[in-house]
């Protein structure tokens, strides 16, 4: 079954039980954005003092990948710097971009490499990275 | 005798398997369909015999290809009951014929009071249109100052013709409707807005995409104006589709597209144009794929369209049946099969009650068992908003389907609910 090399156990876990769903306050900079070929879309929140990420928080509607990708996301994010973040957010869309072709850095994507599965899918890339690009965009943003 | 085993032997993508040793499901027929060796064959013999430029080239393959040419557009008129096969354009699909009506309203070269439009006109269309149906309407509503109107489509997935003569008045230009549903799969009975129409003095199209390639259809019966439909839902290539027009109209109508083979005499200032089908034909056509076509429709007549019709409703009555034993599965359409084909959309939930997004659903079905279904909006977004749910996943069925298929298809919704369970 391919579907397991998509599918894996830690997407799932995280679709079925997504970490820091929901908006809250305090934020600096909220966005909203849609993926126009499927509706999946994200309204994402960030709360950022002295460079330090003090919360992403989320609400959504969308397929799994979406989902989970957004969960991990807000593990990820929430406690480290905006630098950092914003390092990881590179890393991942270049795994995501790289058509299955590209070595995912596990050391600088920790749980995010469970999404390499999803590169060889193009029309699900956009799904990965949905919440991702939000994030970058309300980043910059909070500035 | 419709022997479906026999018929399967003639698409030869049907035997492939795919990697990891899954047997492909062929479930998305209503997107694009898959085609027979008396298709690809009869291509491929024209362009390795016969090929050449077709009208303008004054040699044996000249001669050949033209020939084929119109000899497929004889093919097509019979198929669908053309008066004359002048009436029948080809275009490049269903979109181009749908935009190629739209165009010669409201176009200042048209002097027919007809194909007049202004402010205070009005179109008029519906909710359950593939967006091929829509955008090239809105365009003409833009142009022209317009006004465009839709008929609502009911719970079950019907048209709701409870405001006709309100939606379709004096002030009406053209009505122009699918024929056949591609999400609910739903039939629209012609005759009442045609009836609504005729008095009014408004035209009539019909978005026939769906509904050519899977039932007898007889464009003089229908009696409408205009009718499109496309190659590659129909067992034939892509890049062909049609144009049938009443010939009175057709000559009416300015030309879509000005070039090589539309016209008649050409002066620096002016030109005078082909008479029909070639004033609608500009520049070298999709040769191949017409011919192609014409094998299509050859290929179905052979076959019956009574005998692919009944074979498909068949299918339609046993597939509504089995996936409607699925639990959380709720049709986009018609539960029963009366007044319906079998392209059948549903939204799917796991056994606690949460939404499974239609692209989970279709990527397990097709990773884990091979089954080839269409997830998202299927170009009908407008009607996807109607139902309030983003997407749906569309099984869409055809004289190939099997109803061993529609088993496979039904195991593998289980898994996915187990999957996301
Ligand atoms: C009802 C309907 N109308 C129009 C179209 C457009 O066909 P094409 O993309 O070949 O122009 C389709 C298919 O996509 C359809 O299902």
């Amino acid at each position: 079954m391919i579907a397991e090399s998509m599918y894996q156990e830690l997407i799932l876990e995280h679709y079925k039980h997504p970490q820091g769903r929901g908006l809250r306050d305090p934020f600096d900079a909220e966005v909203h954005h849609v993926n126009p070929t499927c509706g999946d879309e994200i309204t994402l929140r960030v709360k950022v003092d002295e460079g330090k990420v003090l919360d992403v928080s989320y609400e959504g509607q969308g397929c799994s990948i979406s989902q989970a990708a957004a969960s991990v996301l807000h593990e990820l994010a929430t406690g480290s710097t905006v630098e950092e973040s914003l390092g990881v957010v590179d890393e991942f869309t270049r795994l995501m971009q790289g058509r299955g072709q590209v070595e995912a850095d596990e050391d600088v994507l920790g749980d995010a490499v469970a999404f390499a599965g999803v590169a060889k899918y193009p029309a699900r890339v956009k799904c990965a990275l949905l919440s991702w690009m939000a994030y970058k965009d309300a980043v910059v943003r909070s500035a | 005798m419709f022997d479906v085993d026999l018929i399967r032997k003639d698409f030869p993508v049907l035997s492939r398997e795919l990697s990891g040793g899954r047997p492909l499901v062929y479930l998305d027929s209503g997107n694009s369909s898959q085609k027979p060796l008396q298709v690809i064959d009869t291509m491929r013999d024209h362009l390795a015999h016969h090929y050449s430029n077709v009208g303008r080239a004054h040699h044996t393959l000249g001669a050949e290809s033209t020939a084929a040419y119109e000899d497929a557009r004889d093919l097509i008129a019979a198929f669908v009951g053309a008066p004359s096969r002048d009436e029948i354009i080809f275009t490049k699909n269903a979109s181009e014929a749908l935009n190629l009506v739209a165009y010669a309203f409201g176009n200042p070269i048209a002097t027919d009071e007809r194909f007049r439009v202004g402010p205070g006109d009005e179109i008029v269309i519906s909710e359950m249109e593939h967006h091929s149906n829509i955008v090239p309407w809105q365009l003409l509503a833009q142009r022209t100052g317009a006004t465009l109107r839709w008929f609502k489509v009911t719970d079950e997935g019907r048209l709701d013709l409870g405001d006709l003569d309100d939606l379709v008045n004096e002030r009406t230009k053209i009505v122009s409707i699918v024929h056949q549903s591609n999400v609910l799969g739903t039939i629209n009975s012609v005759s009442p807005i045609l009836a609504r129409a005729r008095e009014v003095g408004a035209l009539m199209m019909l978005d026939a995409s769906q509904s050519v390639p899977h039932m007898p259809v007889d464009v003089t019966e229908l009696d409408v104006d205009f009718v499109a439909f496309t190659g590659h839902k129909m067992v034939g290539p892509s890049g062909i589709g049609v144009l049938w027009g009443r010939r009175e109209l057709l000559e009416a109508m300015p030309p879509f597209l000005g070039g090589g083979e539309m016209i008649e005499a050409v002066w620096m200032d002016r030109s005078t144009y082909a008479p029909i089908p070639h004033k609608f034909e500009a520049g070298t056509p999709p040769i191949v794929e017409a011919i192609g076509l014409g094998a299509a429709v050859k290929y179905l007549t052979g076959i019956g369209m009574d005998d692919v019709k009944a074979h498909e409703k068949t299918l339609t009555e046993y597939a509504l049946g089995a996936l409607g034993e699925i639990p959380a599965l709720t049709f986009i359409g018609p539960r029963t099969a009366i007044s319906r084909g079998g392209t059948i959309s549903f939204t799917l939930k796991n056994l606690s009650g949460d939404d499974i997004h239609p692209h989970d659903v279709g990527q397990v079905l097709d990773d884990a068992f091979g089954i080839a279904v269409r997830v998202g909006h299927h170009c009908a977004r407008p009607l996807h908003l109607r139902f309030g749910i983003p997407a749906t996943t569309r099984a869409s069925l055809y004289l190939y389907n099997t109803t061993d298929e529609i088993d496979a298809l039904a195991r593998g919704l289980h898994h996915v609910q187990k999957v996301f369970g």
